[in-house]
């Protein structure tokens, strides 16, 4: 989107003088000065490497020759604790094994980073999904529609959600089972990214309406207007482009709080149920084995700090990058 | 101004009933038979059906949400004869688990939760926005660095991962404390501040994060405005230039969510208070969730609401004074 304007100057010789200035767009601008934060760059390699990690979990894990369902007794001592220090460590497992079952650590960390990063994701997109649309018609239309949209938001923000959330896990669970969906996890799941996005779009809508109520009284949607552009052009053309700077934002920081409260969930033993691995469900089990096997108490718990800190690393680059006064020096 | 705060109060009222039908319909359209759970397993169906008349459970939902609503004001009787007993006023049911009035639980427990709130929204308050304009007087050094780190790491981190490894490291493993016991500060005052200390630290470091964050960056934010430049062209002493202009306009944001996370705690602080074993509201909720216990989770859920409603209104009424444009556009 390089735009070169090529001024031509009269220097009084009568040879005119040529030099170029290079405008950039606001894009450009933000992707150069996130490019600088070297911080940020490697915790975008670290959210891609989990997500790669997450992806390939199966190759890996059958190119390891682990596996994160089989009871490995030979690596438990006779009171069932991982047989050897810091949680049987060793080259055939390398995180160690479970304590109790002897199930690979690794091989569950790297299954439940699939679990973790599939709620984060959708739960975001969902969320994201929802508060755009109803958060851009609110500010674009405003009046009656606005009024209803704000009401919804009001309720849903009057609830304690969290309260709600773990009350209604078992009846809500149930009837998406016998309204068919697989029984056990997959319901436990679908449970629990609907839940938070039932109570999450509220805060994607309110920030999208303010922005768009100050967006649409800009010149160029009134030019759009003028020139005869129906709401569906002005709304998807003019407004939605302008909005991406802060939903990327709020998506990059709401991500990870999903994941926490998958794990707060799965941790609570409302979430995933073993021996499905969830980082949650892990971390759950590890509380139980801190006096006898410590090591595994930190393993899921850095591996969620990591990825959760990389989301709100890059999270805050963007909403740096995408400041306009970002360059400019301060005073004090 | 009036008309302003009269029409806030209203609404404020007519959202608190919308939240009472909707918590008490999802609660009371679930599959659980509230009655069935009133004795244990080797109940006579007689009993099972006398203890559903008794709290109601055999009418119509909408009338039961009346009674409900009914009792909130004038109090409820249950029963009749010999074995009548009743809630007064305000009533919010009765827990048949507990056998007691909601309200009375509600009253046992909510001092735990406040303190524990209190205590920790001060500490967090502290650490938070001191951290905060630490790194934005300090930005890129490694001051900044720091703090924007913790903020990070604060944010993220599940509250009962970290609330469950400072209890095993400080009491279990290096033994600094012991194991917390709650006592009231009226009886035990030395007792109330060991138990208490622990989480009033996680709940404050974890939740003071946020609040680093935003400080520095309204702090930051406030520095870029021309009034900032204007007072140090025209020689302003830093600490009034800071105090003045730049704290004052980075706390308006700050003071608006601290009023509602607040509000928030005081409905309970389910996970702290179940990691440390603190006999607050939080904890009775989700004991009530493992027991089914419906009259106690719409009467927790129902007070949480207040608190969250009454904060938002008394942070619309305050901005309405701050800024005269808020009276005007609503």
């Amino acid at each position: 989107m390089t735009s070169t304007i090529d001024s031509v100057r009269d220097d009084g010789t009568g040879v005119p003088v040529t030099a170029s200035i290079v405008g950039k767009s606001p894009r450009e601008l933000a992707w150069n000065r996130f490019r600088k934060d070297k911080f940020a760059l490697f915790a975008v390699g670290v959210i891609a490497f989990y997500i790669f990690v997450a992806l390939f979990a199966p190759i890996i894990c059958s190119a390891l020759g682990i596996s994160p369902t089989r009871l490995d007794g030979q690596a438990l001592n006779d009171y069932g604790l991982p047989d050897g220090p810091f949680g049987n460590i060793s080259t055939s497992h390398l995180l160690g094994v479970e304590p109790g079952t002897g199930r690979d650590i690794l091989a569950r960390l790297l299954y439940g980073a699939r679990v973790s990063l599939m709620v984060g994701f959708i739960a975001t997109f969902l969320t994201t999904t929802i508060g755009v649309v109803l958060g851009v018609v609110a500010g674009y239309k405003r009046g009656k529609i606005d009024a209803v949209i704000g009401r919804m938001t009001d309720l849903t923000l009057a609830f304690p959600s969290f309260l709600l959330i773990i009350a209604l896990t078992r009846p809500f669970t149930q009837r998406l089972e016998s309204i068919g969906v697989p029984e056990g996890n997959p319901a436990r799941l679908t449970y629990i990214v609907l839940v938070l996005s039932l109570f999450g779009w509220v805060y994607v809508a309110r920030v999208v309406r303010g922005q768009t109520l100050s967006l649409r009284e800009r010149e160029f949607v009134e030019a759009a207007r003028s020139c005869g552009a129906g709401n569906s052009h002005i709304i998807f053309k003019e407004l939605l482009p302008n909005l991406w700077a802060p939903v990327i934002v709020i998506v990059s920081l709401s991500l990870p709080g999903y994941v926490s409260t998958e794990a707060t969930l799965s941790f609570l033993g409302l979430g995933m149920i073993a021996p499905a691995a969830s980082w949650g469900v892990m971390l759950g089990d590890s509380v139980k084995y801190y006096r006898a096997d410590p090591t595994y108490l930190f393993i899921p718990g850095i591996a969620l700090i990591v990825l959760v800190l990389a989301f709100n690393i890059v999270g805050d680059a963007v909403r740096d990058a995408l400041d306009p006064k970002g360059d400019r020096q301060n005073l004090l | 101004m009036f008309l302003f705060v009269v029409r806030r109060l209203f609404f404020a009222v007519v959202l608190l009933l919308a939240v009472s039908v909707f918590t008490y319909l999802l609660f009371a359209l679930l599959p659980t038979d509230p009655a069935a759970l009133t004795c244990g397993i080797h109940c006579k169906p007689e009993t099972v059906l006398a203890n559903r008349i008794r709290l109601g459970y055999d009418k119509p939902v909408l009338e039961q949400y009346w009674q409900f609503l009914r009792g909130i004001f004038v109090g409820r009787d249950y029963g009749l004869g010999q074995t009548a007993f009743s809630c007064p006023a305000p009533s919010l049911g009765y827990s048949f688990n507990q056998h007691a009035c909601v309200t009375s639980l509600i009253g046992e427990t909510f001092p735990v939760t406040a303190f524990l709130a209190i205590g920790a929204f001060i500490l967090w308050m502290i650490i938070g926005i001191g951290v905060g304009a630490i790194a934005a007087l300090n930005k890129g050094k490694w001051q900044d660095r720091f703090a924007t780190g913790f903020a990070a790491v604060g944010v993220s981190l599940p509250t009962f991962y970290i609330g469950l490894l400072v209890l095993f490291s400080v009491v279990i493993w290096f033994q600094i404390l012991p194991f917390p016991s709650y006592e009231s500060p009226l009886d035990n005052f030395s007792a109330f501040i060991t138990a208490m200390i622990l989480p009033w630290l996680v709940l404050a470091v974890l939740s003071a994060a946020s609040y680093t964050r935003l400080t520095r960056n309204g702090m930051l934010e406030a520095m870029n405005e021309d009034f900032v430049r204007l007072g140090v062209a025209k020689g302003l002493r830093l600490r009034v230039i800071l105090l003045r202009y730049v704290m004052r306009q980075a706390l308006i944001p700050i003071v608006t969510i601290a009023g509602l996370d607040f509000a928030g705690l005081l409905g309970g602080a389910i996970i702290t208070e179940s990691v440390f074993s603190l006999p607050g509201m939080g904890r009775m909720s989700i004991r009530a969730v493992v027991d089914s216990d419906l009259p106690v989770l719409v009467g927790t859920t129902m007070v949480a609401a207040v608190f969250i409603v009454a904060a938002n209104v008394i942070v619309d009424i305050a901005y309405g004074f701050l800024d005269p444009r808020v009276r005007v556009s609503s």
